[in-house]
């Protein structure tokens, strides 16, 4: 059960009152009377699947009925940040990419960065991306 | 869009006609005496006015605080409320906002909103016929919820003033904690008598009263 932090009722609330809406950030062709078939078929049906940081978007549907995006891990389920429509994600996958080299996965799951001394490079390893 | 002139509209009719709440047919259906000793007391507080306001929060503050007196909430998930308690103002979304005034004013209500607000671009609803509201009281009343509701009630989660929509069994309310011994329950009309069921079964064992 995730408990999901609603950035615009700025607390968390139960994985219950949301809805999972695909994948966030698409942009729509900007010219699109001039759009290829292709650039169309890009937009409308393939989403990235990747294996570890992931973009989403989602719904408090039965709280305040806002859109917003999740940043998770798609490997360890760990929601990293979550934000309003319009708003850039703080953690990509390329800044999660350095936040591994310097930290040591933590005994909740999360990942300790500040003095991390990482004891095992197994231990890291098992969930790289 | 259809262009509509006439927005407003009275939805009680002239003549004083009879109505009945959403849970007439419940109360007809459930017969339950007030036990005693009941460590929870359910209560309607039927035909209210219900105004739903969406808009943005800097002109409808204004607005409302010219009209009702009383300002919008200014934190996500909270009732402001007059000296007498019985008009209240809660945020729903970061444009939207429930109002609920005593019967009979929501017409009157809306229509002065509507002056006051001019061409602003917002929009104002009246939900009256499509909810109601409930109270629980009594020394389990928390017990029943936490075992209904999704959120947490506990006092340092759930303060008097806080107001929040959850799931509530398997439909949705938007709870209110009006004082430390009081929660208000706005349920949709149409979930009214499940709610009502859910309520009586659930306070099963600790006794229940209801009117």
């Amino acid at each position: 059960m995730f408990y999901i932090h609603c950035p615009y009722c700025q607390e968390h609330r139960e994985e219950e009152e949301f809805h999972p809406r695909g994948e966030a950030h698409l942009m729509r062709p900007a010219d699109p009377d001039n759009a290829t078939d292709e650039e169309w078929g890009d937009y409308l049906f393939f989403r990235q699947n990747p294996r570890g940081i992931h973009h989403e978007l989602w719904v408090h549907s039965v709280g305040c009925r806002k859109f917003f995006n999740i940043t998770r891990n798609t490997v360890t389920y760990e929601i990293l940040e979550t934000y309003r429509m319009g708003e850039q994600p703080s953690i990509t996958a390329e800044t999660e990419k350095v936040r591994k080299e310097q930290g040591v996965q933590t005994a909740d799951g999360g990942w300790q960065t500040i003095g991390a001394q990482p004891e095992s490079q197994a231990l890291n390893e098992e969930t790289s991306s | 869009m259809s262009n509509v002139s006439a927005k407003e509209f009275n939805t009680v009719p002239a003549g004083n006609p009879a109505v009945e709440s959403p849970l007439h047919w419940s109360y007809q259906q459930q017969k339950t005496a007030g036990s005693v000793n009941a460590g929870v007391t359910l209560r309607e507080k039927p035909l209210l006015g219900h105004v739903v306001l969406r808009g943005g929060a800097i002109v409808m503050d204004e607005a409302v605080r010219q009209v009702m007196g009383m300002s919008l909430p200014a934190k996500p998930n909270s009732v402001t409320r007059d000296e007498t308690g019985e008009r209240s103002i809660q945020w729903i979304s970061p444009d939207e906002w429930l109002v609920i005034v005593p019967g009979g004013e929501e017409f009157g209500l809306e229509r002065s909103l509507r002056q006051t607000l001019g061409d602003a671009h917002v929009s104002i609803v009246n939900v009256s016929g499509g909810q109601t509201l409930l109270t629980l009281a009594g020394e389990n009343a928390r017990e029943v919820l936490m075992k209904t509701v999704s959120f947490d009630v506990h006092p340092l989660a759930f303060p008097v003033g806080k107001g929040v929509t959850t799931v509530f069994a398997k439909a949705t309310v938007v709870l209110r904690c009006a004082s430390e011994t009081e929660w208000e329950l706005v349920v949709r009309r149409s979930f009214a008598d499940y709610c009502y069921r859910w309520l009586l079964d659930a306070s099963k064992e600790y006794g229940i009263d209801t009117q």
